[in-house]
């Protein structure tokens, strides 16, 4: 095995420009995979990480009959914060969320939206709900840019909302823009008024009432209680991660396309090999090698294309890769136009994982394709092959 | 089987299929050869020396008959077995060299010593040793574009000779060489003969390898046609 490596590095080397081009070819499926997949797992982990600051922290208790991609069950999706939580929600280890619809009336139009209240004085999140904690004219409130852009809303701005309370009654009020908050989270400012929680509770006449509860802490076991069901931080994840999974599959038939294309070169390398070095096949076998030591030779050889690209991958992808990790890479879209969470400048994340997996793939991919062809050698009459006759 | 003898055939033959029908090349041949025997296989072309050559050397199989090298049963080796065979005990020179190309002349002559996984001290003396037999120990380094035909057979000669083989089988081994360096690696060829008691066997039709040989085997249309002792 030693010497059939040995051998086969030589044979490589000594091919010259035949053996570089392949190699350059395969280093470019190498980097670019990595950084493609790297972008994705940089995106799921950037995802996760804005999710956990800004809306479901270690996990969610849900009323039973919420449904967020319901919102005629808002009007049923609340009640009473049960006792068991309050010392978590005075340590500020959780947050009660109420939600109810409402219309924003903005330049005389009206629109949609879902009224959110919350503590002003919790930390467990990263919305800027102290901002509200101010006296003015009006009822204080903070909305996302999102929400501030499409409904033209700036800081300091006065508009009318209408909610119904818990008997149906229609009510209004003017409502104080106190801060504007910039977020990679579309469900926390799409569309969203965030308002005091007990001013909110007292408006629709729901003291003491949530329809969700935001915890901190994910490792503690906990399990559904009366009229609450629990969220964990995976099942609350699941959605963002199926989402990158099914992008996952697609860019693979991007770096197969790209793979399959470097791997033929090699095949085409390969096939090219077995008629041009009959002679030396012949050789081999004289010397005193078996053919099926030949073939495992001519099978090192081509696997060995990634081994070099992987070398020659390293040389100009790790500075690459290190730039592109440390600049990004800006869509030119906000996450609110895609709809789930997605940073406006994406950070790829390289995990050992990662690289290994691409290069075993590569290696594995290459080996079977330099293995193919060079089976013929097993077939191969060695007296035909001295005489460098084509069989 | 006699201690000193390393070739003995009996009734050998060899067919290939051609087309629907088959071609013999070899019929019936019953030949043996002995240690330090310096023999060639005379004839013209199509009379069946390469063929006997490549069966002798264990790179082909007889269709009917025997044939027994250095106490092996060609005809009943496994591929693997042949393989050894070739490895431990037979040396090839070609017409065409037959060299790595990418290698130097070091790494050709020690390649048949790494299939024998002797060790690197070893290797280097032995190498050295073989090249000084074909006084090339002056192009170690080159590789075989860099050489003249002459150096490339007798780069071809100590790679066949580095293991010192019990037989060493020549096919046609001046065809592609001009009289000076014909003459030139016969002599080593001769030398080693002398020296070593190895075994040689050429195929040859060429007149200046004729004069060298001290036993000639003429074949003709696949049978054995004459048989002279120098």
């Amino acid at each position: 095995m030693k010497l059939a490596i040995k051998l086969a590095f030589k044979n490589l080397i000594g091919a010259g420009l035949r053996t570089w081009l392949n190699v350059i070819v395969l280093s470019f499926s190498f980097v670019i995979i990595i950084a493609a997949r790297g972008i994705l797992v940089g995106w799921d982990r950037q995802a996760k990480n804005d999710m956990t600051d800004w809306e479901i922290a270690g996990g969610q208790y849900w009323n039973v009959n919420y449904d967020p991609f319901d919102a005629f069950t808002l009007a049923d999706a609340h009640g009473t914060i049960p006792a068991e939580f309050q010392s978590e929600i005075e340590s500020g280890d959780m947050v009660p969320v109420l939600i109810t619809q409402g219309t924003l009336y903005k330049e005389g139009r009206m629109q949609s939206i879902l009224i959110k209240g919350i503590e002003t004085n919790q930390t467990l999140l990263e919305l800027p709900t102290h901002k509200m904690d101010t006296i003015v004219d009006a009822i204080p409130s903070i909305v996302g840019s999102n929400m501030a852009r499409s409904n033209k809303l700036k800081k300091g701005d006065y508009v009318t909302i209408r909610w119904r309370d818990r008997n149906g009654t229609f009510d209004a009020a003017d409502i104080f823009i106190a801060d504007i908050f910039t977020t990679n989270v579309p469900t926390v400012d799409a569309s969203q008024l965030w308002l005091p929680l007990e001013t909110l509770q007292s408006m629709v006449l729901m003291p003491g009432e949530a329809t969700i509860l935001t915890f901190r802490d994910r490792e503690k076991v906990r399990e559904d209680t009366g009229g609450w069901k629990l969220m964990t931080f995976k099942a609350l994840v699941k959605d963002i991660e199926d989402m990158i999974k099914t992008k996952t599959v697609g860019g693979s038939i991007f770096y197969g396309i790209l793979l399959i294309l470097a791997l033929l070169a090699i095949f085409d390398t390969q096939v090219l090999s077995i008629f041009r070095r009959q002679k030396e096949i012949g050789t081999y076998i004289a010397l005193g090698y078996t053919r099926k030591e030949v073939v495992g030779l001519f099978t090192i050889e081509g696997g060995m294309h990634s081994i070099l690209a992987a070398i020659v991958g390293a040389v100009y992808g790790i500075p690459f890769l290190a730039w592109f990790a440390s600049k990004g890479i800006t869509l030119g879209v906000s996450s609110n136009d895609f709809g789930f969470t997605m940073a406006d400048t994406m950070y790829p994340v390289y995990s050992g994982a990662l690289v290994i997996g691409t290069i075993i793939i590569v290696l594995l991919a290459t080996t079977i394709v330099s293995y193919w062809p060079s089976r013929k050698i097993a077939k191969m009459n060695p007296t035909e092959a001295l005489r460098g006759k084509l069989q | 089987m006699e201690d000193n003898l390393i070739i003995k055939t009996h009734n050998l033959t060899k067919r290939f299929p051609m087309g629907k029908s088959e071609f013999t090349a070899l019929k019936g041949i019953d030949l043996s050869l002995g240690k330090g025997e310096f023999a060639g296989l005379i004839g013209p072309s199509g009379s069946g020396k390469t063929t006997l050559l490549n069966i002798v050397g264990s790179l082909d199989t007889p269709s009917e008959g025997e044939v027994i090298v250095l106490d092996k049963s060609i005809g009943n080796l496994t591929a693997k077995e042949a393989a050894k065979l070739r490895k431990e005990n037979i040396g090839f020179i070609f017409q065409s060299y037959n060299l790595l190309a990418v290698h130097t002349v070091f790494e050709n002559v020690e390649f048949p010593l790494l299939l024998l996984k002797i060790s690197a001290n070893e290797r280097r003396k032995m190498v050295m040793d073989a090249l000084e037999w074909v006084g090339l120990l002056d192009k170690i380094k080159s590789k075989p574009p860099q050489l003249s035909g002459g150096e490339c057979q007798r780069v071809a000669i100590a790679r066949a000779m580095v293991k010192k083989p019990s037989l060493v089988v020549a096919d046609e081994p001046t065809a592609n060489l001009d009289a000076a360096n014909s003459h030139n690696v016969l002599q080593t060829m001769a030398k080693l003969n002398d020296e070593l008691k190895t075994t040689f066997l050429f195929a040859t039709h060429d007149e200046k390898v004729i004069g060298y040989l001290k036993r000639k085997i003429y074949l003709k249309d696949g049978k054995l046609d004459k048989d002279e002792t120098v």
